[in-house]
């Protein structure tokens, strides 16, 4: 803000704080949910996308692997209906058969053999010297001569490097013979090799051993009992594809997944950072939450000097109105100090008028020279003591009226009502005579003492005695002003029997510039200064009316809390102003 | 000539006794009462020629006690007496007919003054009528 500017008062300052609240929380909770809604929308579309795509993929992968397993499979059955095994051993024949293999379905398959009952390979073409090898406790050889074909899982063997075979057991002579081939590790390799996406994404497979089926691109170790869970999972519920989204061996969140192979024996599991996969997501995530902070900021600032500045606003504002207030109180106040003066000068002019007759009543006397005798000087002392008592009268007036001036000031006092109201009282009697108005007072005594300006009560109590008197100018009537305690608050009651209000004016009676009086006569300010003086104070004013009947005037006005004071009217001037 | 009646309306009784000796000193046929009331009853049994009426008394006011003066005896002239702040009133006493009017504290010659010139349009007026009275006979 800016600095030139005095600082703002507390109420000022925690307006500011309340508006900029307000205006970021309004202008928060719409974006946040906005922002919230569309990006979970996002990210659960995302994820769904993502899943589709990777469960696909996995899926084609899988029946593609299967469909290899397969066809190398139905290429060796083949093969198998066709060896004559009464010359197999012959040398040549068997390498004849795989040139053929290979000639056919490429290099995929590496040897050839084949395996009698007794576990003897009794003939063998290939790279390896593999001839007569002795099988008979291979653990492949043990599961293959049990079913008609068989592939087996990646081991070494007694070559000594990694690959598998598939066997097909054929009957002849009654005698088993198992046709083994062995599947180029490699080019299976290759299969899932090529499965690869985004900078982590990558295939492997797994037997139920957890033993890797092909050679990982990153090197880890499977941890078993999760794996074998995948394949519990996928073989009970019928599924083709699992997908999970789990922690991996080191902490880093990542997709499985995996799918089952080889009729159950073997998992192919496709793995993937979960930032990798959802790279997309992230981005789209970042860049969110750039534009919320951004927007946040925005708003932050926003919400801050537009406060800032509609605070000032409201400030400079409220300090004109104030000032106005105040002027449109000093005219009242004038208004009715002017009207009060008329009253004083009307009062004052019977006694001097008196002096005056007086004073020529005593020059007749003189001038008749009629000093001498005993009833002339009696005449004489009555006229002079006549003369004393009216300017004692004088003197009265002007006192009274000196003590409702010298209070002109509107500091902060405090004192018991009670003595004011009788000021005020007789300062209209005067008035409220040539009116033929009673004006009486019913003052509770020991009325505990109120925190106001004096000259501002002042002001309200002659107005309203005075809009009475008007009301009641061509009437005449009773007007009572009564003070009491009630419930912590000092009850005033300026009660007339005068003509009344009409009900369509009052309503309006308080508003400024409401006047039924003539053009010229009444400023229609009265009433509104003293709603807006009791209103400062913490008080109430109210009216009741009723045409015929007459009307009354209630003002609440709370008594000063810390200690009750008995009938002094001013304990102490406080410093300060207001 | 008939001497002048003249009658003092006064609510301020101090006021109105010593006017009501200094006049009477002066040789004026002059009565005094405190109300309007009381000097419409007292216009009723006797002759008056010219009322000085004070403006502000409570009660009957000065200005409804011209009223009913100038209704019930039209001849009868009346000089107002008023206070300085109620020049409006004495401008209304005026347009309701009355002769003149007179700022409290007044002069006892001037008033006396204009009290004979009130005496005195009323003769002429009463005159008028007296011969018009007779020519008609």
């Amino acid at each position: 803000m800016n600095r030139n500017l005095p600082p703002l008062s507390p109420y000022y300052r925690s307006l500011t704080r309340n508006m900029v609240l307000l205006v970021m929380v309004i202008s928060f909770t719409p974006m946040v949910l906005v922002t919230g809604i569309i990006l979970d929308q996002f990210s659960s579309s995302h994820h769904e996308k993502v899943f589709a795509h990777l469960g696909e993929l996995v899926l084609k992968h899988k029946q593609n692997i299967d469909s290899f397993l397969d066809e190398k499979v139905q290429n060796i059955r083949f093969l198998a209906d066709s060896i004559d095994f009464d010359r197999i051993s012959q040398p040549g024949i068997i390498a004849e058969d795989l040139s053929r293999l290979q000639s056919a379905y490429g290099t995929v398959f590496v040897d050839l053999g084949v395996v009698n009952e007794q576990g003897q390979q009794v003939a063998y073409a290939g790279p390896f010297n593999l001839e007569n090898a002795i099988y008979a406790d291979a653990d492949w050889f043990k599961k293959a001569i049990q079913s008609n074909y068989f592939t087996s899982d990646v081991f070494l063997g007694l070559r000594g490097s990694p690959h598998f075979i598939i066997a097909v057991r054929k009957t002849w002579q009654g005698q088993k013979w198992i046709i083994r081939a062995t599947i180029d590790f490699l080019s299976f390799n290759r299969l899932v090799e090529k499965v690869r996406i985004g900078e982590t994404g990558f295939a492997y497979i797994l037997n139920r051993e957890g033993q890797f089926q092909t050679k990982p691109i990153f090197d880890f170790t499977p941890t078993l009992d999760i794996y074998s869970r995948y394949f519990a999972t996928l073989s009970r519920m019928g599924k083709e594809v699992e997908i999970q989204e789990r922690l991996d061996g080191a902490g880093v969140k990542s997709l499985y997944v995996s799918a089952l192979l080889k009729g159950g024996d073997w998992l192919l599991v496709y793995k993937q950072a979960s930032s990798d996969a959802f790279s997309d997501l992230h981005n789209a995530q970042i860049i969110a939450l750039v534009f919320f902070v951004l927007g946040g900021i925005a708003i932050v600032a926003m919400a801050v000097w537009m406060s800032g500045r509609m605070v000032r606003r409201i400030a400079t504002s409220d300090k004109e109105k104030e000032i106005m207030n105040e002027q449109v109180i000093e005219t009242g106040k004038l208004a009715s100090v002017g009207e009060l003066a008329a009253g004083i000068a009307h009062e004052i002019n019977n006694p001097v008028a008196i002096m005056v007759e007086e004073a020529g009543w005593l020059q007749d006397l003189m001038e008749d020279g009629a000093y001498k005798n005993e009833a002339d000087i009696k005449e004489f002392e009555r006229a002079l003591n006549q003369i004393r008592t009216q300017g004692k009268r004088c003197k009265e007036i002007t006192h009274k009226l000196l003590s409702f001036a010298r209070k002109t000031d509107s500091r902060i006092e405090d004192f018991e009502i009670g003595h004011l109201i009788e000021e005020v009282v007789a300062l209209s009697a005067q008035r409220a005579k040539y009116s033929n108005v009673e004006l009486t007072t019913r003052l509770e005594p020991k009325l505990p003492a109120i925190s106001a300006s004096h000259s501002e009560l002042q002001q309200v109590f002659l107005n309203l005695i005075n809009n009475a008197l008007d009301a009641m100018d061509k009437t005449g009537g009773t007007l009572e002003i009564s003070a009491r305690q009630e419930e912590g608050q000092i009850l005033i009651g300026v009660a007339d029997n005068g003509p009344g209000i009409p009900k369509a004016n009052l309503a309006r009676i308080f508003d400024p510039f409401f006047t039924t009086k003539p053009v010229g006569s009444g400023t229609g300010l009265g009433l509104s200064i003293c709603y807006g003086i009791i209103q400062k104070m913490g008080g109430t004013i109210a009216v009741k009316s009723a045409l015929d009947v007459g009307t009354t005037f209630e003002i609440r006005i709370p008594v000063k809390t810390d200690d009750t004071v008995e009938n002094r009217t001013v304990v102490s001037a406080s410093d300060t102003c207001n | 000539m008939t001497p002048m009646k003249l009658l003092l309306v006064d609510d301020e009784t101090d006021f109105l006794n010593t006017l009501l000796k200094r006049m009477q000193r002066r040789n004026v046929d002059v009565q005094g009462v405190g109300s309007g009331e009381s000097a419409l009853a007292w216009l009723a049994t006797h002759a008056t020629d010219v009322v000085i009426l004070d403006v502000r008394m409570p009660g009957m006011d000065g200005i409804e006690t011209l009223r009913e003066i100038k209704k019930k005896f039209p001849l009868t002239e009346v000089i107002m007496l008023t206070g300085h702040a109620s020049m409006e009133v004495a401008i209304e006493g005026m347009e309701m007919g009355a002769f003149d009017y007179l700022m409290k504290p007044m002069d006892m010659d001037e008033l006396l003054y204009k009290a004979e010139d009130a005496f005195k349009k009323k003769m002429i007026h009463e005159g008028k009528i007296r011969q018009m009275a007779e020519q008609l006979r």
